[in-house]
């Protein structure tokens, strides 16, 4: 495996620049494509205030020693702190939500990949036939729904008229879960508190079933594709005639080889979650990243508008560099 | 420059003529044909066809659907009807000043970019590479937030994240196709750099645009919507679907759904619009192999 | 004896827009256990379809259209898949073109071996494993390289392993197709060493497929030549070199250069391949046959025994 090891070495190494380039960005933005200042202040600010707030950001200084400032402080694990009411350590405020936007996303990738899957399969296996047709039109359409409108769509129907499911937040609003992880549904099990279970999993499912919806219609579309593909190959007519069920056929040896393009899309479409994520959890009100970014952004937060955006930004890059990396070990091909 | 011109519509005709209906993408391509231009005409009718003024109190607060105002009126007692009518010209036109700007700026920065070749293209690759793996709404928001409201900022923030598209794929295709032998051939009798770039490789670049642009109108929509649901977009009595959607949430426990459901609708049905049309063509244009 | 295999009137048509291909039309023949036939002809005469078609594994559009495939007795045109799959790779087994493509890239060597003897027989794992190295030693790979990955051998050893997946449990018909034809020479005389090493051992009976005559006289018994999707001459091996009674025939082995004269001329046959869709009312053959009379224009020649064990569709032996 000694390939493997030189591959994720230099796969590392290779998302350090991407990373530098992605804080770049952010950084330009937030100070030279807006005045920041006038961003937090509003614009009619008296001249001394708008110089004490530059100095007390440090905006004064050249950008790129800024820059290098940032980047020293975020080595360290400081993302600086908020603008607003106590002054919070930035990484504090985004490690108290980032637990529930994990909750959130891991459950919707998991309905969205097995919805998304298991479609695709019967696409590609019924081809033209109007199964085909019918999987292909629910690829188009889930994708082309507008998050918040389907939120609400399903709030109004579950919530408001049937009356089954909560239409926002996390939990009970006087429910106070005792927290080990902060992922409640997890927590719950870890210490026994059947309660917080129930109420946790009611208020997930409508933004889960949403945001995984939402995303299934991709992996309709790249499973359908992929598998055709793979399943037009030499070595599939190859295994039929080797005598091997149709159902080995299929999974085995073309669902399995199928997925490595699909594995590396799932990869790109993690950006795509995030936004879906963001969009969700501000539909649901529920207490995530997604929701600081929007509550910071309204109130001017400057830095931890910025903290938030730097966090997703590793996110970003350190999935991508898992997906190639598990990509390489599937895929013999690539390492040897 | 008449000779790449001809060889453009050349290329085009011989696609249209090669256009083979596959059974379901033709209705695929002509349902989403007809929802575009039924929006774009509503858009363009606007005046003519809005019952109401779209940003005058013209009702009662929050009145359910009647026969005076068809979808009800919101919360500031407008015309559901006239403020999606109008709506749809503000969607209409930031998606297509966003499409265009980030259009021009991808493919003209692609065509430099790959055949330029060098430093330049590695440090040109880089950049775009990270915004497109970035999540374009997030990127959207800060831009947004930092350029203000109004249509052009919003169309630039949206065309900021569509950029990475358009470049990779002209890149991609000009790297290519600097490699294939009319560039050699063209070059061994002689022809300048600047000939050889718009002449021989724009044509072929430029045909397999428009379905990425389809879909990307598509996508576009959402990011556009998405935004003026978050009070990024426009600025307030402007008549905007996102923004309607976000104000009619509030109302939404007291059992009072029309402000929130017809404003969401459209912005679904015309993104299902360019969906639809961008796969139709797609598949009519490179069918499906086999059967 | 009963036949081994016994093809009647065969029919495998491909269903596309522009019409119907009839890639296989009304085959005759049979092969005896333990005889190995070569099936030769021309790109498109139809003989891939016609191997693909004992095993039923014609991709669509295409289909058996009319005919009979007894098969040890059974007729397989009768049987449903499921049936099918007991006997494909147990009973009649198949050898790929282009073992790159035939092999799973993400499935070790050793594991398409073991999956396929599990698949047939009820042994545990362990057993399936020993069975599986003491085949690809049969082939002559070396045991080291169980574990490895399909793209980690050369051509030669890929299409080994091809073979040993074929013969794992010993089946009665091995259908290769173009077995050699993506391989050097020099490692295509190593393979066809090879399988007269299994024909001997196993007494296995083979149809191998092949545009390349002289490569397929040197292991095959008897030789049945394809064109157009009928078969114009069928004879036992020495028979069809001494005699080539038909055109087609003569034409081909007058169009092998002989290594030992120099300066020759290289002879042909002249004309262009024949239109599947819609064949020709009489002979196939006409447009390309010095011999051709006004009946082959008009007639369709039947597929005779001129002499015993020697079949001919030509006029000229009528």
């Amino acid at each position: 495996m000694a390939s493997l090891r030189v591959y994720i070495i230099r796969r590392v190494l290779l998302a350090i620049p991407m990373i530098l380039i992605l804080l770049s960005i952010v950084f330009l933005i937030m100070r030279v494509v807006g005045d920041p200042v006038s961003a937090i202040l509003g614009g009619h600010a008296p001249q001394e205030q708008i110089e004490q707030i530059r100095q007390q950001l440090g905006l004064n200084r050249p950008v790129f020693f800024q820059f290098c400032d940032y980047v020293w402080q975020l080595l360290h694990g400081n993302l600086g702190r908020s603008l607003i009411w106590g002054q919070r350590p930035v990484v504090a405020e985004i490690w108290d939500r980032f637990p529930a936007t994990l909750e959130l996303s891991v459950y919707a990738f998991l309905i969205s990949i097995a919805i998304g899957i298991f479609t695709g399969t019967m696409a590609a296996t019924h081809r033209n036939k109007s199964l085909d047709h019918v999987f292909r039109l629910y690829g188009i359409i889930t994708y082309s729904l507008f998050i918040p409108w389907i939120g609400i769509m399903l709030q109004l129907l579950f919530g408001v008229y049937l009356g089954l499911l909560p239409i926002g937040g996390r939990i009970g609003i006087l429910m106070e879960p005792k927290t080990v992880t902060g992922l409640y549904i997890l927590d719950s099990f870890l210490t026994f508190d059947p309660d917080s279970l129930v109420s946790a999993l009611k208020h997930l499912i409508l933004p889960s079933v949403t945001l995984g919806v939402y995303l299934s219609g991709i992996f309709t579309r790249l499973t359908r594709t992929n598998l055709m593909e793979v399943l037009e190959k030499d070595f599939i007519r190859a295994a039929r005639a080797r005598g091997l069920s149709e159902k080995v056929v299929i999974y085995k040896h073309g669902l399995k080889n199928a997925f490595i393009p699909i594995l590396t899309m799932i990869g790109l479409q993690f950006a795509l979650l995030l936004v879906g994520a963001v969009l969700t959890e501000i539909t649901f009100s529920w207490p995530g990243m997604g929701t600081l970014l929007f509550e910071r952004v309204s109130y001017r937060d400057f830095t931890t508008v910025q903290g938030i955006i730097v966090f997703f930004a590793l996110i970003v890059v350190t999935v991508n560099l898992m997906v190639d990396i598990i990509y390489a070990y599937i895929d013999p091909r690539i390492r040897y | 420059m008449i000779a790449s011109k001809y060889s453009v519509s050349r290329l085009i005709a011989s696609k249209l003529k090669g256009l083979s209906p596959t059974r379901g993408a033709e209705y695929f391509a002509i349902i989403g044909f007809l929802i575009i231009s039924s929006i774009i005409l509503m858009a363009i009718l606007a005046p003519l066809i809005a019952p109401y003024n779209p940003i005058k109190k013209t009702g009662e607060l929050l009145e359910s659907p009647n026969h005076k105002f068809i979808l009800g009126t919101d919360g500031l007692g407008r015309d559901i009807l006239s403020r999606i009518i109008y709506g749809a010209r503000i969607a209409i036109c930031v998606t297509f000043l966003a499409i265009s700007f980030s259009l021009s700026c991808g493919v003209l920065l692609g065509l430099l970019s790959g055949y330029i070749g060098g430093k330049l293209d590695s440090i040109f690759s880089l950049v775009m590479d990270a915004v497109y793996s970035f999540p374009g709404l997030i990127l959207a928001i800060v831009l947004a937030a930092m350029l203000g409201p109004g249509i052009v900022n919003t169309a630039i923030a949206i065309a900021v994240i569509y950029t990475p598209t358009y470049f990779r794929i002209v890149r991609g295709l000009v790297l290519s196709l600097k490699e294939s032998l009319f560039v050699e051939a063209a070059r061994a009798i002689g022809a300048k750099d600047r000939t050889i770039l718009f002449r021989y490789i724009s044509p072929n670049v430029l045909s397999s645009v428009p379905i990425v642009l389809s879909l990307n109108a598509a996508d576009a929509v959402l990011t556009l919507a998405a935004l003026s649901f978050l009070g990024l977009g426009l600025p307030a009595p402007t008549p905007d679907w996102g923004f309607d959607l976000k104000a009619g949430h509030a109302y939404l426990a007291s059992r009072i759904w029309w402000p929130s459901t017809f404003p969401g609708l459209m912005i679904v049905l015309l993104t299902l619009g360019f969906s639809l049309f961008g796969e139709g063509i797609s598949e009519m244009l490179n069918p499906e192999l086999g059967r | 004896m009963k036949n081994l295999l016994e093809v009647k009137n065969l029919k495998v048509y491909y269903y596309i827009r522009e019409g119907v291909v009839k890639a296989v039309d009304q085959v005759s023949f049979s092969i005896k256990k333990g005889e190995t036939v070569g099936l030769v002809g021309e790109s498109g005469s139809g003989k891939s379809t016609l191997g693909l078609s004992i095993l039923k594994l014609v991709p669509s559009p295409g289909r058996i259209a009319g005919g009979e495939l007894f098969f040890d007795g059974k007729d397989l045109a009768k049987l449903d898949n499921k049936q099918m799959r007991k006997l494909r790779g147990r009973w009649i087994s198949m050898v790929f073109q282009d073992p790159m493509t035939s092999l799973n890239p993400l499935m070790r060597v050793g594991d398409h071996l073991t999956e396929t003897i599990k698949a047939h027989e009820k042994v545990t794992h362990k057993q399936a494993e020993e069975k599986a190295l003491s085949l690809l030693d049969n082939v002559g790979i070396s045991s080291e390289r169980f574990r490895d990955y399909p793209h980690q051998f050369s051509g030669g050893m890929r299409q080994r392993v091809g073979i040993a997946l074929a013969i794992a449990l010993n089946p009665n018909l091995v259908i290769a197709d173009e077995f050699t034809s993506s391989l050097d020479v020099i490692v295509q005389s190593q393979i066809l060493n090879l399988m007269k090493k299994l024909k001997k051992s196993h007494n296995v009976g083979m149809i191998l497929i092949s545009h390349d005559i002289s490569l397929v006289s040197e292991i095959a018994d008897k030789i049945a030549l394809m064109y157009a999707g009928q078969i114009f001459e069928f004879a036992e091996t020495n028979a069809f070199f001494e005699e080539h009674l038909h055109p087609y025939s003569e034409g081909l082995l007058s169009s092998v250069p002989n290594i030992k004269l120099s300066d020759q001329n290289l002879s042909y046959i002249p004309g262009m391949p024949p239109d599947l869709i819609h064949p020709l009312k009489g002979c196939r053959f006409y447009p390309r046959c010095s011999y051709a009379t006004k009946i082959c224009r008009e007639k369709e020649p039947p597929l005779a025994e001129i002499k015993t064990g020697h079949l001919v569709k030509c006029f000229r032996y009528d």
